[in-house]
């Protein structure tokens, strides 16, 4: 079998068609955006100041990701070689994820074009600041991570060889859990100043571990919806072994995520807040029912056994992408109730967005048609 | 120099909206085309060109109807939230009281805005390079020995300015003084760690329509607690991770060989 799939498609499709006409509306929208401000497109208000791009671009684009640092660390750390075919997928994905994320954040600030300021105008004291140094320099440790499959797709193997080493991706990866760590726990810490403002059913303490813990659950459920559906699409068989292991593990996490988090409403005496009937109490329940303890016992079901139920693990993962991002714009938006206040992103907020994951989805597709990302799997 | 106060007094204000006047004329801020929206209230809400108000609220009380006058601006908290949120240092508490704003640091993240937990930063979200906007506590009169311009025309003397320790001082004594004629609280002397601004009332906050329940605590030393403790978390996650990866990757080869044979 040669390098690239032997049954190589063109890179236009009838799909890649409809997400490049979505990515030419998004140059559109952004275009206006940096012509007419943050006010004039979007439907943001003092009492709002955050709304649908700080949701989904940042927070629920940064724990879509996370798939890249505990793949790494699967395959890199614990040496875990049966996985090793997951490891360019989530790490090219990671990749493209941070990307696209600071591409986010530069359309969602009110000064884009003053982005770089935290580099130069150090404020420690703030968590933001902190996530800004991590995610910069996260992204260059996925840059480096990346680098095997670009230069082997570019002919440069003497150089892909000598970044494959093991002396150089294991203190990569190392850094790369590390700032993961770092980041995917400020995104949650950012919120602890909200204390009286986010209702207790979200605010806590333990906020950072919960956005951790949850960032790694949805980290492998990515990797495990990515690797089903890129597997469909480009024809390319998975190994039922590969998804119960993405499985279990999905299931664990999610395991230690309901402890940590539900454990702590129970601790602190905030259950009743659960089922107060309010709109923040039923977003709660959805969030932990539907995103969190039915795919976790789904997803522990279907690690065992021996019957090949692919769609089911697919459904049950998509379950659990659907919570975290569910638990992410309820903390940022939708949970938080202001007496007179409804806040709808305007269509050219969701057209932005959509526009971000657009240009993610065209640029993986890329990636897999035209650099050895898959090679590993085929030759297993 | 010392740190600066202000105590209103609201038993003492009556409704004029003369510190509205003349914090627009000092801050050469726009005034506002409005409508009658049912009270006398206006505008509606804090906005990027207004950064006092007064609020105008009828409450029953024991000894009947009471109408009181409730002045808004920025509390310029002694700890701020908004400036430990801040990425780039563009909101500085200055040592003399003001809780002051830096537009050419500024990225507009809107950080302050979620963090404050009185709701005051205002954005300008109609222009192309949008300013953070509040009250600034006149930082540069206060710096030059005058009083903020909204305490400088008040009519009445309901707001009371001077050294954060007198103001606490003259606040309690008048509590002491007539104790039937005030609540006995000092709203912002405890509230979120102490702010520079401080209320006392004839009736109570809670019906005033002041955030109550508000944390005692700093707010940015809940973020300090994950930020104080990075170096630690760096050097264990390294020593674990590098651990792990050497006893799980002792002995085995360079690289998966399969990999290696294309």
């Amino acid at each position: 079998m040669s390098m690239q799939t032997q049954n190589k498609q063109p890179f236009l499709s009838a799909g890649t068609l409809l997400l490049l006409l979505v990515v030419g509306l998004f140059a559109v929208v952004a275009i206006y955006r940096l012509i007419f401000g943050i006010g004039a497109t979007t439907n943001l208000t003092d009492d709002v100041p955050w709304g649908l791009w700080v949701a989904a671009d940042i927070m629920v684009g940064v724990a879509l990701a996370a798939g890249g640092f505990t793949i790494a660390a699967t395959v890199y750390i614990l040496n875990l070689q049966q996985y090793k075919s997951l490891a360019r997928p989530a790490v090219l994905t990671a990749f493209v994820g941070y990307v696209i994320v600071a591409l986010g954040v530069f359309f969602d600030v009110g000064k884009p074009f003053s982005l770089w300021h935290p580099i130069f105008m150090w404020q420690p004291h703030s968590i933001m600041f902190e996530v800004v140094w991590c995610v910069v320099i996260y992204t260059t440790v996925l840059a480096l991570e990346f680098a095997p499959s670009f230069l082997e797709g570019i002919g440069k193997e003497s150089l892909a060889k000598a970044m494959r080493a093991k002396s150089v991706v294991i203190p990569l990866v190392i850094m790369a859990v590390t700032l993961s760590f770092l980041h995917q726990s400020s995104l949650g810490a950012l919120f602890l100043l909200m204390k009286g403002k986010l209702s207790h059913l979200w605010w806590s303490t333990m906020l950072p571990y919960n956005f951790f813990l949850s960032a790694v659950a949805v980290g492998l459920a990515m990797t495990s919806f990515e690797t089903i559906v890129a597997g469909r699409i480009f024809r390319h068989p998975v190994s039922m072994k590969i998804l119960q292991g993405l499985a279990r593990g999905t299931a664990l996490a999610l395991a230690c995520y309901a402890v940590v988090r539900l454990g702590d409403i129970i601790v602190k005496g905030n259950l009743g807040l659960a089922f107060a009937g309010t709109r923040g109490s039923m977003l709660f329940l959805l969030e932990i029912g539907l995103g969190v303890l039915l795919p976790m016992v789904m997803l522990f079901v279907l690690s065992k056994g021996g019957k090949r139920d692919e769609n089911s693990i697919l459904f049950a993962q998509m379950l659990v992408i659907g919570g975290v991002i569910l638990n992410r714009v309820d903390i940022v938006y939708l949970s938080q109730k202001v007496e007179g206040v409804t806040y709808t992103p305007s269509w050219m907020e969701f057209a932005l967005t959509a526009g971000l994951v657009a240009i993610i989805l065209v640029l993986f597709r890329a990636a897999m048609l035209y650099l050895p990302i898959l090679k590993h799997a085929e030759l297993e | 120099m010392m740190a600066k106060g202000v105590l209103v007094d609201l038993t003492r204000c009556i409704g004029c909206r003369g510190c509205q006047v003349a914090c627009k004329q000092w801050n050469e801020r726009k005034g506002l085309v409005t409508s009658f929206h049912g009270d006398f209230t206006s505008p509606v809400k804090l906005n990027s060109d207004t950064y006092t108000r007064i609020r105008f609220v009828e409450s029953d009380e024991e000894k009947g109807p009471v109408w009181s006058f409730v002045k808004e601006q920025c509390m310029h908290c002694q700890s701020p939230a908004c400036v430990s949120a801040c990425p780039v240092g563009a909101l500085n508490k200055a040592e003399n009281g003001p809780v002051t704003y830096d537009f050419d640091k500024c990225i507009g993240c809107r950080y302050c805005m979620v963090a404050c937990p009185f709701d005051i930063p205002k954005y300008e979200w109609n222009s192309w390079a949008p300013w953070v906007r509040k009250c600034s506590f006149c930082s540069e009169r206060i710096t030059d020995g005058m009083e903020p311009a909204c305490v400088k025309t008040c009519p009445t003397k309901a707001m009371f300015y001077g050294d954060r320790d007198k103001v606490v001082d003259e606040a309690k004594r008048r509590i002491a003084d007539a104790p039937d004629r005030y609540v006995n609280h000092i709203y912002g002397l405890d509230e979120v760690g102490g702010t520079s601004w401080m209320y006392i009332s004839g009736v109570s906050f809670e019906s005033l329509g002041f955030k109550m329940g508000l944390p005692t605590e700093k707010l940015p030393d809940y973020t300090w607690a994950p930020l104080s403790t990075i170096p630690f978390k760096v050097a264990g996650f390294f020593a674990l991770l590098g651990g792990v990866a050497y006893l799980r990757n002792r002995g085995t080869q360079e690289d998966n060989v399969k990999e290696d044979k294309r």
